[in-house]
C-alpha cells in the first residue's frame, strides 16, 4: 500500500518516494575498535558505493590512533575490496599553529602528496596519542562509478598534532582510473585506529 | 496508528520509522539578528539541541552585517564548556586568500593575529567586514562531537567576507577546543558593535 497526498506519492513499496526526505542520505557508520582498517565496500554490510549517487561524503569523528605522529589515510579499490592499490595523483597543504604559540605556517607538504602512487593517501596529519588527541573532518568522493573519467576527491581534516599543534590539512586529487571505484578503505599509516567513527553519506 | 507499506513500517507513533531512508541533515534552529551584540545557541534553550544527539553540527551564517566599520572587526565564535561563560580554551590556525576590488592587491597566507594558542577569547572566523549596506559575511562552521568528554572538540570554518577596504577575503579557520568537558553552547559576535542583520542556522548531521 502506498500513501498519496494531493496526487504526490509520499510512500510506496516500503520506502519514501525519491526526492523526499532530504538530499544527504546516511548510508553507513563504521566504529573503530583497535581496527587495522575500516572498509566501505559496495554491496557489503548495507554499503552503497555505486551509481546510486554521484557524490559520496565520508565524515570522521574522534579518530584516535594507536601510534604517535601517524596519518589518517585512505586507499581505493576497483575489485570489490580485494586490493586497495589504485593510482592516485594528489596535492596536500596545511596550516598549523603550536599550542605554545612557538610557530605557525601555511605550507605545501611534499611528503603527503602522491604522483601516480598506489599506496595510501594521507589526509590526517601527525596525530598525537594522548587520550584526548583526535582527528575530525571529511572526504568527498565524486562519481566513483564513472567508467569514463578519473575520480576526484577533496578532503579537509583538523588534527591534534603530537607536538602539540592544531593543524588544518587539505588534500585533493584524483584516483587515476576509468574503472569504477567500488570500495574505500581507511587506516592509520602505522598501527591501528583505536577509536572513532567514520560515516558514509550519499548526496542526491 | 501506523502506516505499513509492503510489510515495512513507515510511520508509527507519530514519527518516521528508523528504517525509512531520510535526510541526514536536520535543521535545528534559525536565529535572525536584529542589532544583537551576540547570537547564542545554547543546548536545552529555545529548542536548541547541541548534545550527543548528533556527532556533527553545522552552522551556516548568511549575510551577517556588522554595525561597525573600524577594523579589526572580525566575525567570531566562542564556545561554552560548563558554566555560563564562553571561554573554552582553543588552539587554532587561520589563513586567508584575498583580492582587492580594483585588482591592486592580493595575498595568500597565515594570519597570525587571528589564530589562538591556548586562548580563551573569541576565535575570528572571517576578516574585518565593512558596514556598507551591501557588505557582509557568509560561510559555515562545523563542530565535531561537542558532547564528548574524552577528546578535544575539533571545529572548522570557511567564510567569505567583503572587507571594509573593498576586498574579497576567503578565510579558513580550524582548531580544537582543548577541553574534555562537553561544549553545550556556541556564540557568534563581531569584535566591535552589533550584528545588525543576518541569519544563522544550526543543523545536526545524523
Amino acid at each position: 500500500m502506498g500513501l498519496i497526498s494531493d496526487g504526490t506519492t509520499v510512500f510506496d513499496a516500503g520506502a519514501m518516494a525519491a526526492g523526499l526526505g532530504g538530499s544527504m542520505v546516511f548510508i553507513k557508520k563504521l566504529t573503530a575498535s583497535s581496527s587495522a582498517t575500516l572498509s566501505f565496500v559496495d554491496g557489503a554490510s548495507d554499503v552503497v558505493l555505486d551509481s546510486t549517487y554521484k557524490e559520496y561524503l565520508f565524515t570522521f569523528k574522534d579518530i584516535h590512533i594507536q601510534t604517535s605522529a601517524k596519518y589518517l589515510s585512505f586507499n581505493a579499490s576497483i575489485d570489490g575490496g580485494s586490493n586497495y592499490n589504485v593510482a592516485k595523483t594528489s596535492n596536500h597543504f596545511r596550516a598549523y599553529n603550536y599550542e605554545s604559540d612557538a610557530g605557525r605556517a601555511l605550507e605545501y607538504s611534499t611528503g603527503d602528496d602522491l604522483a601516480q602512487g598506489t599506496g595510501i593517501q594521507h589526509i590526517g596529519q601527525d596525530i598525537g596519542v594522548n587520550n584526548d588527541d583526535t582527528t575530525a573532518g571529511f572526504l568527498h568522493l565524486f562519481n566513483p562509478s564513472s567508467t569514463t573519467f578519473v575520480k576526484h576527491f577533496i578532503a579537509r581534516t583538523s588534527n591534534c598534532v603530537s607536538t602539540p599543534t592544531a593543524q588544518d590539512a587539505f588534500t585533493a586529487g584524483y584516483i587515476n582510473t576509468t574503472s569504477a571505484v567500488d570500495a574505500i578503505q581507511f587506516s592509520s599509516s602505522s598501527g591501528n585506529i583505536d577509536a572513532g567513527d567514520i560515516c558514509l553519506y550519499g548526496i542526491a | 496508528m501506523g502506516l505499513i507499506s509492503n510489510g515495512t513500517t513507515l510511520l508509527d507513533a507519530g514519527s518516521l520509522d528508523a528504517g525509512v531512508t531520510k535526510g541526514a541533515l536536520t535543521l535545528i534552529k534559525t536565529l535572525t539578528a536584529s542589532s544583537d551584540s551576540t547570537l547564542s545557541f545554547v543546548h536545552g534553550s529555545a529548542s536548541v539541541v547541541l548534545d550527543s544527539t548528533y556527532k556533527e553540527y553545522i552552522f551556516k551564517f548568511i549575510n551577517m552585517h556588522a554595525s561597525d566599520n573600524d577594523g579589526p572587526n572580525d566575525f567570531t565564535v566562542n564556545f561554552r564548556d560548563g558554566g555560563s561563560a564562553y571561554d573554552a580554551t582553543k588552539t587554532s590556525s587561520f589563513f586567508w586568500a584575498y583580492h582587492e576590488e580594483d585588482g591592486s592587491s592580493t595575498q595568500f597566507g597565515s594570519a597570525g593575529s587571528n589564530d589562538l594558542a591556548q586562548g580563551t577569547g573569541t576565535q575570528p572566523i572571517s576578516a574585518n567586514p565593512g558596514n556598507d549596506n551591501d557588505q557582509c559575511v557568509s560561510g559555515t562552521l562545523t563542530i565535531y562531537d561537542p558532547a564528548n568528554t574524552t577528546h578535544v572538540k575539533h571545529f572548522m570554518a570557511t567564510t567569505n567576507s567583503t572587507e571594509e577596504g573593498d576586498y574579497s577575503i576567503n578565510s579558513y579557520a580550524a582548531g580544537y577546543c582543548n577541553v574534555t568537558a562537553a561544549i553545550d553552547g556556541v556564540q557568534f559576535a563581531f569584535q566591535d558593535g552589533t550584528i545588525d542583520t543576518g541569519t544563522i542556522k544550526l543543523y545536526g548531521v545524523t
